[in-house]
């Protein structure tokens, strides 16, 4: 162990951490992070009561007093009511929860929304205006590649942020990089089928 | 007159099996399909439980006086109570309701239960041993049946195989998790809001569970997340949810699943394994099978897999066993049993087959008599799945002998099912303005009943689809049954097509007049109500419709009913393409092959993404999914979606359909096409992993372990040989 102790990772080393020592000692209802000192910086820590959180979701800005520990998707569809993304395995598993933050696939279960403060997040409500589709949904609607519909979210923001990336893809591409999320109904055929459609091949719903 | 209520011909036919896009599409596609999971009701609470540990248990003692004064905690509630026996792990014990999740799941933490173990069994694959199964409490002999005389058989047969197959307990892994949100506008109504395969049926079961007339259930749900058959029926969570929401004073109460109580409590497909014996002449005529099975339904035992499947063998002996254990509650899991027989069965025929030196695909057309009464179905499906896999000009022996580690191989599999329309009730009303209205306690469970209902209605009644309201999801409207067993289409497109045609005379009986003509002169086509041949007397639907004065029209729909609408009874034929790399044991699926008859077809893109669906969650039991029990611990290991591995997009390789059709299938009505593809699957890719690689693999699902396992045995045999 002692010669761990002096490895400085990314966060707090250990024997920094015993340095530590409470600027402010916040009264458990004050809002808002406790100020540390770490080495002769101050640090802020929150928690673990609740604390002003802001996030810019479809463009809008959403403010909400959440413990730190919520989630991004937790805090999406309990306190936004921002609910296309789906609630599944909430480990980083299935991609049911797929947004994009900051043009990147995110598995909002495994982002903390305090963490997401700052980042454009976008969600499959937010693609498009209400009563509108945006074309990667539509081409999931002609492909028939929703059946129960749990999974679809999740895979509309995926496929968006892997066209976005790969607007030329390959078969081999395109198995990895919808390989994080997961259908139990199986629209597998459809969602090819969406994908072909979109990058210029076509509907063939069905094919490998 | 009486109306003769018949399904149009295929010329007659404007929408009806015609491709239309799934008119809830949108609405799920865009994220904005709201399902029970997603509600978030005004003061809602959360609630969370503490779970039993154990397999098998006794509650011996309940401290939940921290969890009670924690601030936030709005009720607590036993749900087994002190002395209450636990059958598996994970079952609940005590629920709390918090003002939010976080805090639930704190106050959870903040109770402390004591038990008393009880044994537990959790494994099954392991033979019982008949005599003593017979004895035991882990067993109950299910079936000991005898039919011609299987020793005579035997005796007479040239060729006998012997073989060990088996399917492990699944579950179904819903994405949408169990779950529903309770509260009670007033002490004398509850209003569920409950993911559901059976919103009819759901008020019922829940007065009976609380003691409370169903007439003051309100039970509504508009998108459910997956069913397969875990979600007939209510479940404790439901239960719970009402009993909280009336402690905390009728507030609310959310109480959905986590993933990992989803998978060890939500729902189980019983295994099944079985010894089996074949005899056959040299000619492939088939004369006798001999099984016996075992299997686990849970600790209610359960029911024996319908074996030999789908054959007709004319001397049988079979002997079923269930192990009662601790794994779970056996629920119905698309198609139930149905899998598990095919996979017993045709294992050992194909494996027979082998013996002979014959082609599957001759041995079969030559028994196929024994398929009766769907021999002549079979039969053409064959044919067409032959050509669509190009099986007798690609089909080889087997044991694939080209050179390198990746060896190729061909299966294929027969299913059956039911699949006749349940009861319904509908009603459909045309306003004076032209406006229609549909009415309907059903529910779509994924599977396209919205869109189906809107095709069949808009057929008859000659508008377009988006014209026509329809409202289902709902208890208070008139009511469905519960969508299982492939019975829904049946059901809600023969009921709709009656009130549709009764609404659509009674709307002629006003309109016949002005257009001076007979009501049954009249036809209502593309928008328009007209004399037939003479299109020139038409109103718009809109024009009809006002004749109606101030009075709206009614009609009430019902199934069963006058007219043979709906039937019963499917084949279908499936053929498996696959790789197997007999270095890491990773099997690969190239192509599979779907022939399916389901009757007369209303929604063919539905109907297909229904066959497409199971053939993608046959390869994921195929190769993929299993339960595994720890029998130290009495827990399921693979608890989280990880471990317990679907099918990704990138598994499921090339995948055809083909929906049997036109005359000899459309006269037949409507059949459910929902379970019957989920059969074969598991049954075809064993088989062409046999095919390629030249040995059985005996259990599903086909892991690298479990196919390299079969082949140092082989080799080992073959050394010792």
């Amino acid at each position: 162990m002692s010669d761990q102790e002096d490895v400085k990772g990314p966060g707090i080393s250990r024997r920094s951490f015993l340095k530590i020592s409470a600027l402010t000692t916040s009264a458990p209802l004050v809002l808002g992070p406790t100020v540390l000192e770490v080495e002769g910086q101050e640090v802020h820590v929150y928690g673990p009561g609740k604390t002003p959180v802001t996030l810019n979701v479809n463009g809008k800005r959403l403010s909400a007093n959440l413990e730190p520990r919520v989630t991004l998707l937790d805090a999406l569809r309990e306190k936004f009511e921002v609910t296309g993304p789906k609630r599944v395995c909430d480990r980083g598993l299935c991609g049911a929860c797929t947004v994009m933050m900051d043009n990147k696939a995110v598995y909002a279960c495994s982002v903390l929304a305090i963490d997401a403060q700052g980042k454009q997040i976008v969600t499959t409500d937010g693609l498009a205006p209400e009563g509108k589709l945006h074309p990667v949904s539509a081409a999931f609607v002609d492909n028939d590649a929703q059946q129960c519909g749990f999974c679809t979210p999740g895979f509309v923001m995926a496929t968006k942020a892997f066209l976005d990336k790969h607007p030329n893809a390959t078969k081999e591409d395109l198995h990895r990089g919808l390989g994080g999320n997961f259908c139990r109904c199986g629209t597998y055929a459809g969602i090819k089928g969406a994908v072909a459609q979109l990058s210029g091949g076509g509907q063939q719903k069905g094919g490998a | 007159m009486a109306t003769d209520y018949k399904w149009p011909a295929a010329d007659q036919r404007t929408m009806i099996g015609k491709r239309v896009n799934r008119v809830d599409g949108p609405v799920k596609a865009s994220g904005r399909a709201k399902y029970t999971y997603d509600l978030v009701r005004p003061n809602m609470l959360y609630a969370q439980s503490v779970k039993c540990p154990y397999a098998h248990a006794k509650v011996t003692k309940i401290d939940s006086s921290a969890a009670e004064k924690m601030p936030g905690v709005v009720a607590v509630l036993p749900i087994n109570d002190v002395g209450k026996e636990i059958f598996w792990a994970g079952t609940d014990v005590v629920a709390v309701a918090a003002v939010d999740e976080p805090t639930a799941r704190d106050a959870v933490r903040a109770i402390k239960v004591e038990y008393e173990q009880l044994p537990h069994l959790v494994l099954d694959e392991k033979e019982p041993d008949l005599s003593e199964a017979e004895k035991s409490e882990w067993y109950k002999v299910a079936l000991k049946e005898t039919s011609g005389d299987p020793a005579a058989a035997f005796q007479q047969s040239e060729v006998v195989h012997e073989g060990y197959y088996g399917s492990p307990v699944i579950v179904h892994c819903c994405l949408e998790s169990h779950g529903s949100i309770a509260e009670w506008p007033d002490s004398d109504h509850l209003f569920m809001h409950i993911s559901t395969q059976n919103v009819p049926g759901i008020a019922e079961q829940l007065g009976k569970a609380i003691d409370f007339p169903a007439s003051n259930i309100h039970v509504h749900q508009d998108h459910v997340g997956g069913g397969f058959g875990s979600k007939l029926g209510l479940d404790p969570w439901g239960v719970a949810s009402a009993q909280l929401s009336k402690k905390a004073g009728g507030k609310p109460v959310k109480m959905m699943l986590d993933r990992k109580p989803e998978l060890e409590t939500a729902g189980c497909r019983p295994s099944a394994y079985a010894r089996v014996k074949v005899g056959a002449k040299k000619d492939g005529t088939l004369l006798a099978w001999e099984s016996y099975s075992w299997g686990s339904g849970g600790v209610g035992g359960g029911g024996s897999p319908p074996i030999p499947y789908v054959w007709k063998i004319p001397n049988q002996q079979k002997q079923h066993v269930n192990v009662v254990n601790n794994i779970g509650p056996s629920r119905a899991w698309r198609a139930p049993n149905h899998p598990q027989a095919c996979v017993l069965t045709m294992c050992a025929l194909d494996d027979l087959a082998a013996k002979l030196n014959m082609d599957t695909f001759d041995f079969v057309k030559k028994n196929i008599d024994l398929l009766d009464p769907r021999s002549k179905i079979y039969s053409e499906e064959l044919d067409v799945a032959d050509k669509l896999m190009g099986w007798k000009t690609r089909w080889h022996p087997r044991g694939d002998k080209t050179a390198g580690a990746v060896k190729q191989g061909l299966g294929l599999a027969l299913h059956t099912w039911g699949g006749r329309g349940h009861n319904s009730n509908t009603d459909l009303t045309i306003h004076p303005d032209g406006s229609v209205e549909v009415k309907m306690g059903t529910q779509d469970i994924g599977t396209g009943t919205r869109t189906s209902i809107l095709q069949v209605v808009s057929d008859t009644l000659g508008i377009p689809m988006d014209q026509i309201n329809l409202q289902i999801g709902d208890n208070t409207y008139p009511r469905d049954s519960a969508s299982g067993g492939s019975s829904t289409i049946g059901g809600v497109s023969s009921a709709n097509f009656r009130a549709a045609t009764d609404a659509k005379n009674q709307l002629f009986a006003k309109v016949a007049p002005a257009l001076n003509a007979q009501p049954n002169e009249l036809e209502s086509v593309d928008g328009r109500v007209r004399v037939a041949g003479d299109h020139n007397r038409s109103l718009s639907w809109k024009e009809a419709c006002s004749k109606l004065g101030a009075t709206s029209i009614t009609a009430h729909g019902t199934n069963p009913g006058e007219g043979d609408l709906t039937n019963s009874g499917v084949g279908g034929v499936q053929m498996a393409d696959v790789s197997v790399d007999t270095e890491t044991g990773i099997v690969k699926i190239n192509k599979m092959v779907a022939v399916q008859d389901c009757g007369l077809v209303i929604s063919p893109k539905q109907a297909e993404s229904q066959v497409l669906g199971a053939m993608i969650m046959g390869v994921s039991y195929a190769l993929y999914e299993e339960k595994v029990m720890d029998q130290t611990t009495g827990t399921m290991l693979n608890s989280n979606m990880d471990s317990y591995r679907l099918a990704g997009l990138g598994d499921v390789g090339e995948l055809v359909v083909h929906l049997m059709s036109g005359p000899g299938y459309d006269e037949r009505g409507v059949i459910g096409i929902g379970e019957p593809p989920t059969v074969s699957p598991g049954a075809a890719i064993s088989n062409a992993v046999a095919n390629a690689i030249g040995v059985r693999v005996p259990f599903l699902p086909l892991t690298p372990e479990r196919v390299l396992e079969a082949l140092e045995k082989a080799e080992a045999e073959g050394a010792r040989a």
